[in-house]
């Protein structure tokens, strides 16, 4: 019996300690130093209206943008998931083999030995803001033609919203395609 | 594969094998009763708390110390069961997510006090703020901190001592080890771009004209002790595949950093505390070892990719990209997965059912095994249990009486060790083969693979990991309650007949070393304790694991 009082008081006070004034303590300091990321790490236009935040994806399907990776929830920020097709699923290969003659029919100018991998694959959380530098070089002559922006111009782009990896060590380069499409609309 | 991701591989261990040492001397002199500089830094506070919960600080017997275990971890499953159950009318629930369905509740509750953090709801659908932030966060301290304290009392018991006290330990768990390296990285991942706010879903229009809704919430607090508590259980859905879960290879190195501070260390506490630094130094490189292994057959397997992807003709050089993130690619993607299991931690970022056969037998492997290091706290007592039996065989081949520090291993010893070693097995198979049998439709992959499927989750829920092969149905009655009575009974028993084994050995009395003794500090015992959990798992899991992955890899 002792020892189930003891538990409840016990419980109260770590659920203070570690609820309350952790989550609280964390919350004051990470407001108070770096709010923008705090809450979220949103971003806004030139008009100053918010559009989306830098670090989740967002559906683009427009010819003149850059468009982001598969995403089997089609970039519902509400949830997030993934309906896992292990490699030996058939229909893994279908969504596949559909993303791969989707990309022919819209970059007739781009040979599919050239389109990588992440393109044409979902994300683990159908939510990755980024793809790889060279994705988004293959999509280059596409959004030329059909925005009329020079290739090179394109490319600088590219170049300026790729991230390199932490530290230069961690993780894999890569570039933001919400940022990267705010300078398209600019530009265009 | 780049030599640079490789690079990267090799200074994150690195980086653990550093801090292994000093945390593990940290952490024996942070559980040493004695007057010690720690004591009296913290002291002051930690009375404090004694008092208002009514803790003596005193000695208990080995079954008041069990005894307290189990029955605090009941009523903390208990008042968390009821905060889900009614969270839709309490406080903090701006989204109006509404109560948790009952065997959803019991799973969850069971899941996080185990130390498992299986999840069959998703986070942003199916936990209110007030859920996440209090029950939740709550388990993510109480849970490791139980594994901490039965931990230390084992070793206590293995060198003949008392086990201390079961609250006391509980509470010097938390304010020693994981509030104070909690706040400092939850910080550290605010400044990666991990949010931390009360603020509800931000409503946007996207660039395309289209609305779209961005959950948040205090993720980076949620995401600190997740990590470093060995907890696993994501804020959203997706875990650390989330971008505001893990934003960069820098919050991934973290994380994968705080996964391993506490369960690597534990081989210098427990060598510091028996006083043979170096028998917990030849444990320590041991699992090491396997840790390194594992890890390289992971990236050769994902790194190639799936065949039949390859066979389309696109760009493949960045590997099996399915359910994977760009910005922390094949690389850091596959060595997350291998220290996931290995810690017994369960955080994915990556979906495991996407790996390729051989990649995701690794985690299953890991999870056999359970001594890779192990979870927090509850990894260590495996390897204890691996070692004592190593020692046994070892006495047995040359037919001298085994011994681990200087105390006999006889009959009792190795009966409760026996039935320990048959109670994994059991748990994992059994539902299994039930689950098989009557709820195939549940079972989202065709062939070997759906096997596997099912195989990995009743082995993440027995060995207390919690990453799952997440296409698998599992959010209905059947997997909610089976997963649920698989994850208590693989935490508790082990526990108790574990602690039954170190209350056994610290009454016997201690007999002096001679020469005929056999050396348990050398590299030939260190390969014995490697030997011994290779055939003992090999020889319980292989059937299944050749029905699964090994014959989904044939058939690719």
């Amino acid at each position: 019996m002792r020892i189930i009082w003891v538990t409840l008081r016990t419980t109260f006070s770590v659920a203070i300690m570690c609820c309350l004034v952790y989550n609280a303590a964390v919350w004051a300091v990470a407001q108070a130093a770096a709010p923008d990321k705090a809450n979220g790490s949103l971003i806004e236009n030139a008009q100053g209206q918010v559009v989306g935040s830098r670090l989740i994806g967002q559906s683009f399907t427009d010819p003149g943008y850059f468009h982001g990776r598969v995403s089997s929830i089609d970039y519902d920020a509400n949830g997030s998931g993934s309906p896992n097709y292990a490699p030996s699923n058939p229909d893994l290969l279908l969504r596949t083999q559909e993303s791969v003659s989707a990309w022919q029919s819209e970059n007739p100018d781009v040979p599919v030995s050239e389109l990588p991998i992440d393109l044409v694959t979902n994300s683990g959380s159908g939510l990755d803001p980024q793809i790889s530098p060279a994705s988004a070089e293959a999509q280059v002559p596409r959004i030329s033609a059909a925005t009329g922006i020079a290739a090179d111009k394109l490319k600088q782009m590219i170049e300026q919203h790729t991230q390199g990896r932490s530290l230069g060590l961690f993780g894999e380069p890569a570039v933001n395609v919400l940022e990267l499409n705010l300078d398209v609309q600019a530009a265009r | 594969m780049t030599t640079i991701s490789i690079l990267a591989i090799a200074v994150t261990l690195l980086i653990a094998l550093a801090l292994a040492k000093p945390v593990g001397l940290y952490l024996a002199a942070a559980f040493d009763y004695g007057p010690n500089r720690l004591n009296r830094i913290y002291g002051p506070f930690e009375r404090l708390i004694y008092k208002v919960s009514g803790i003596r600080e005193e000695n208990q017997s080995w079954k008041t110390y069990a005894v307290s275990l189990v029955a605090s971890n009941a009523v903390m499953i208990l008042l968390v069961y009821l905060v889900l159950r009614f969270q839709g009318l309490l406080p903090l629930n701006p989204a109006g997510i509404a109560n948790m369905e009952p065997t959803l509740a019991f799973n969850t509750a069971i899941s996080f006090m185990t130390n498992t953090n299986l999840q069959h709801y998703s986070g942003e659908s199916g936990l209110s703020i007030f859920s996440q932030s209090t029950a939740i966060v709550f388990m993510m301290f109480t849970s490791p901190a139980t594994g901490l304290a039965l931990v230390m009392a084992f070793i206590r018991g293995m060198t003949g001592r008392a086990p201390g006290n079961f609250f006391a330990d509980l509470i010097r768990a938390i304010t020693r080890v994981l509030l104070p390296v909690a706040f400092v990285s939850a910080l550290l991942f605010v400044f990666m771009g991990v949010p931390q706010t009360f603020e509800p879903a931000a409503a946007v229009t996207t660039l395309e004209g289209a609305q779209q809704n961005i959950a948040r919430g205090p993720v980076a607090s949620f995401l600190a002790i997740k990590e470093l508590g060995n907890n696993g259980g994501g804020f959203f859905g997706v875990n650390s595949a989330h971008p505001f879960e893990n934003p960069n290879g820098l919050s991934n190195l973290l994380q994968l950093l705080l996964m391993l501070l506490v369960t690597t260390s534990l081989p210098y506490a427990y060598g510091k505390m028996v006083g043979r630094v170096k028998q917990g130094r030849v444990l320590f490189v041991s699992m090491f070892l396997m840790l390194i292994v594992m890890t390289s057959i992971s990236l050769a397997a994902e790194s190639a990719g799936s065949p039949a992807l390859n066979a389309l003709g696109v760009e493949h050089s960045q590997g099996s990209m399915e359910g994977k993130e760009v910005r922390l690619g094949t690389a850091q993607s596959a060595f997350y997965s291998v220290v996931t299991t290995a810690s017994e931690t369960g955080a994915v970022n990556t979906m495991h059912d996407t790996l390729t056969p051989i990649g995701g037998l690794v985690p299953l492997a890991n999870m056999m095994l359970n001594t890779v290091f192990g979870g927090m706290g509850v990894g260590f007592l495996n390897v204890l249990m691996y070692a004592i039996i190593a020692v046994f065989l070892s006495g047995l081949m040359v037919g001298r009486t085994p011994e681990f520090l200087g105390r006999k291993i006889e009959g009792k010893e190795m009966k409760l060790i026996a039935v320990t070693l048959l109670i994994q097995p059991f748990l994992i198979l059994v539902p299994t083969a039930i689950a098989l049998a009557t709820h195939p439709e549940t079972i989202s992959n065709p062939g070997f693979h759906g096997l596997t499927q099912a195989l990995y989750e009743f082995t993440s829920a027995a060995a207390n990991n919690g990453s799952g092969f997440e296409g698998l149905g599992d959010a209905t009655a059947f997997w909610n309650i089976s997963t649920g009575i698989v994850m208590f009974l693989g935490r508790y028993l082990s526990m108790v007949t574990l602690l039954a084994v170190a209350g056994s050995l610290a009454v016997k009395k201690r007999i002096p070393e001679s020469s005929g003794t056999f050396r348990t500090d050398t590299a030939m015992f260190g390969a014995v304790f490697v030997g011994v959990v290779l055939i003992v798992g090999a020889l319980t899991f292989f059937p299944a694991l050749v029905l699964g992955p090994i014959a989904e890899q044939l058939t690719l």
